[in-house]
């Protein structure tokens, strides 16, 4: 290896990748004639499933190796163009694939948020971060931390930052990779989890940072193949235009507004059918806070509440001619009544909350829609809104920039030039499928509002029926004003649904949907082995090597960090196999906490040569301290419920965590002497590609 | 290891286009957001403020982070703080 040049091996590379993708598509079509010729679904599953493992590891047992720099830093020889791969792939994680497009879909406008937040940050990291932090060089992001500020604390700081943002965000990974194994082979949750876990170790144990790139390169390919092949057949179904990028905004658009105005109309034909299924959601909802009212009077409400539906069991068994079907309803009702005042409250609780289902279409385009009862609350409630949709991509494009598993990748790559280049690359990747997803959500829209919409209940598209028969959550649907025909309020769709059902709703085979799980599969583990080796690697090169054993052999060091990737992924599967809280808030947390804690310190560290030691200190503590208060205090799984800071959400904690760092690292900086020569020949070193009489802070 | 008037040059010229594509990636972001119910009145490419924050305001940032590469790896040669071939 060592003979060949960079451009021989990025010539090489090219080769290898071309014949693997079409290696790729071969087994595709493979498997699909398997389909043809009758394998069951299930057969089919798992063959996706280990095929695409085995095929990790084998990239991951190729690249194994025993070189400390290509353990860290894959050598740094991984060009522009494949860096931008391996970073999209590390990037785009199991709610990327499979979650983007359903909240989109759910939430229309207000869903950007996450479109713009995770693409935008990285003109952050082009501009402030990556050139820079190649030119310095080494292995980690604690590295530059120690380096640039001199003494263990802002290293320890930065260890605990990465550790604790990582792990946060690898436990929403691989609770990602346990909900596609288990529900493309019916494996347990856990035994997913466990399943997947396999699938990360093969990639890192052997090669880390080495093995970890070239099979996220892999990933990446696999995960954007299985994104584009349903949108683009979707697209060509609905609007006979292969570009769903287009054809969404131009055709499906204009339709589905007209759509949610016909849906909102009570004068029209269709919002006549709408307007019946919502007042019965209303009647429902008042139902439920009238008997919730009376549990407040005392114990003997529920007694009577029962006595009722015996009654009424006993008088429709009386009527002249006994209905059995009505009969059958009530003495179920009889049957399902709450037990204790605890689960009436609870029963009762949800019965009232059916209100929400009798609420208006919200316009797909509109931005911060919001309601209210007076004008004047709708405008209050709407400059909320808008202020957390600001107040959220600031925190995710900023944590973008700061998430230390991300800024990694950079110091992989053979120059300064090439780590600008290769930001550029990674954007267009992530670019493809984010810019996909708000096109998807609407084509998806449009399937349901004018196909599903107006349907009959006996006859419904087999999809719906499918994913209804396979999982509630996911899919509800239920005859509410007994018309048989199904209206937009008799639907619920969970988010995921979109993506693992486009397949069936274009009329694609089988193969397709098990193509889509690999595609999930591969952005969830690739962003986890990612996270993992991040962990580790704080752990074995900053905490270890760094700081408790300088002389430590490379075989030991190697060893140290393996081990500790072994047992940060048992802990990280222990963690998920818990299933703790709501993964979208993990994620939020992720960001908010990385972008508080590592972003002012690692950006004032290039541009400001005054920040100095007292000053990071203070401000990656300031930051994080902040940042993880307000969690705490106004995050509703925490139980304390303190008034929001000018009604910020939780998820958006570090709208107050970084200015807090940035003034600590001002303050502090400003209160203690200047750095000494040496640092300030260290931030004149990462300025310039190329200085003449220039030190070396590669360290290999 | 002394910065010479060039360096310093070199330096300034980084941080004005630093500075320019940043305030345009700051009016695609924030500044579109802001105005997101505004811009919906237009209607190019479907709703413009929706469209913006679905598509426009992306291909913008993969454009600045374009321009930057480019620029940067010109100004490395013209101020002689390019690295050497690697072959």
């Amino acid at each position: 290896m060592a003979e060949i040049t960079q451009s021989q091996f990025a010539a090489n590379l090219k080769r290898y990748y071309s014949f693997y993708t079409g290696g790729f598509v071969a087994f595709v079509i493979v498997v699909g004639i398997l389909e043809q010729l009758g394998v069951p679904n299930k057969i089919l599953g798992y063959i996706f499933l280990f095929a695409t493992i085995m095929l990790y590891a084998g990239i991951g047992f190729m690249s194994k190796t025993a070189d400390v720099g290509e353990y860290y830093v894959a050598g740094r020889r991984v060009p522009a163009l494949f860096n931008g791969m391996a970073t999209g792939a590390d990037w785009m994680s199991a709610a990327s694939f499979i979650g983007m497009a359903g909240t989109l879909y759910l939430s229309g406008f207000d869903g950007l948020a996450f479109v713009l937040g995770w693409t935008g940050g990285y003109c952050l990291v082009a501009i402030l971060l990556a050139p820079y932090l190649r030119k310095f060089g080494q292995f980690t992001i604690p590295d530059f931390l120690g380096a640039r500020f001199g003494g263990h604390l802002p290293r320890f700081i930065g260890v605990v930052a990465a550790i604790v943002c990582s792990f946060t965000y690898v436990i929403a990974q691989i609770y990602g990779v346990g909900i596609i194994t288990s529900r493309f082979t019916g494996l347990e949750f856990q035994v997913g989890v466990f399943v997947g876990l396999a699938g990360i170790l093969v990639c890192s144990f052997l090669g880390g940072m080495k093995a970890v790139t070239w099979t996220q390169v892999a990933q990446y390919i696999i995960l954007i193949v299985a994104y584009m092949i349903p949108v683009v057949w979707l697209s060509v179904k609905h609007t006979g235009v292969p570009i769903p990028q287009i054809a969404a905004y131009t055709s499906a658009m204009p339709k589905i507004a007209a759509l949610e105005k016909e849906f909102n109309d009570k004068a029209s034909p269709k919002g006549a059918k709408e307007e019946e299924v919502r007042a019965i959601f209303r009647a429902r909802s008042a139902e439920g806070d009238r008997k919730l009212k009376g549990l407040e009077s005392g114990p003997a409400f529920l007694t009577q509440e029962k006595e009722k539906l015996v009654a009424k069991v006993a008088e429709l068994k009386a009527a002249p001619t006994p209905d059995p079907k009505a009969i059958e309803a009530a003495e179920k009702a009889v049957k399902d009544f709450p037990a204790d005042a605890a689960a009436a409250k609870k029963a009762w609780t949800a019965e009232k909350g059916a209100g929400a289902r009798a609420a208006p279409v919200k316009a797909h385009a509109e931005a911060f829609a919001v309601g209210g009862k007076t004008p004047e609350e709708i405008e209050k409630n709407r400059g909320i809104a808008k202020k957390n949709f600001l107040a959220l991509i600031a925190c995710l494009m900023i944590g973008t920039a700061a998430l230390p598993h991300i800024l990694m990748r950079y110091y992989t790559t053979p120059s300064v030039h090439e780590a600008r280049v290769s930001v550029f690359w990674g954007l267009f990747f992530i670019f493809l499928l984010y810019f996909t997803a708000p096109a998807l959500a609407i084509l998806a829209k449009y399937e349901v509002y004018s196909n599903l919409v107006g349907s009959s209940f006996a006859s419904l598209p087999a999809w719906v029926s499918n994913w209804s028969t396979v999982d509630k959550t996911l899919m509800n649907i239920a005859d509410i004003n007994k018309d048989g025909i199904v209206q937009l309020a008799e639907v619920v769709i969970g988010g995921d649904l979109i993506v693992l059902a486009t397949p069936e709703i274009a009329g694609l085979p089988y193969v397709i949907s098990g193509l889509v799980a690999a595609g999930g599969l591969a952005a969830a583990l690739s962003t986890a082995d990612g996270l993992l080796l991040t962990i580790a690697n704080a752990m074995s090169h900053d905490l270890y090597y760094k700081m408790i054993d300088p002389n430590a052999s490379t075989v030991r060091r190697l060893a140290v960090s393996k081990g500790l990737l072994l047992v940060v992924a048992l802990l990280a599967a222990y963690v998920t196999s818990l299933k703790p809280g709501d993964i979208l808030f993990l994620v939020g947390a992720a960001f908010s906490l990385a972008a508080s804690g590592f972003f002012p310190a690692l950006v004032c560290g290039v541009f400001w040569k005054r920040a100095n030691y007292l000053g990071a200190v203070l401000g990656m503590s300031l930051g994080l301290g902040v940042c993880a208060y307000y969690m705490y205090m106004t995050y509703p799984f925490f139980g304390v419920n303190a008034p929001k800071w000018w009604d910020i959400n939780p998820i958006s904690a570090g709208t107050f965590g970084i200015p807090a760092g940035f003034l600590g690292i001002i303050i502090g900086s400003l209160i203690s002497p200047a750095p000494n020569k040496e640092i300030q020949e260290l931030v004149d070193h990462v300025r310039y590609p190329n200085l003449e009489g220039d030190i070396d802070t590669k360290g290999v | 290891m002394q910065l010479t008037e060039k360096h310093k040059q070199y330096w300034s010229m980084n941080l004005k286009i630093s500075t320019v594509l940043l305030v345009l990636w700051f009016v695609a972001t924030f500044v579109m957001g802001w105005f997101a119910r505004e811009l919906n009145e237009i209607t190019i490419i479907g709703p413009l403020g929706f469209y913006m924050s679905a598509q426009g305001s992306l291909i913008i940032y993969v454009a600045i982070i374009w321009y930057y590469a480019h620029y940067m790896n010109n100004l490395d040669k013209e101020y002689g703080v390019h690295e050497g071939e690697l072959d």
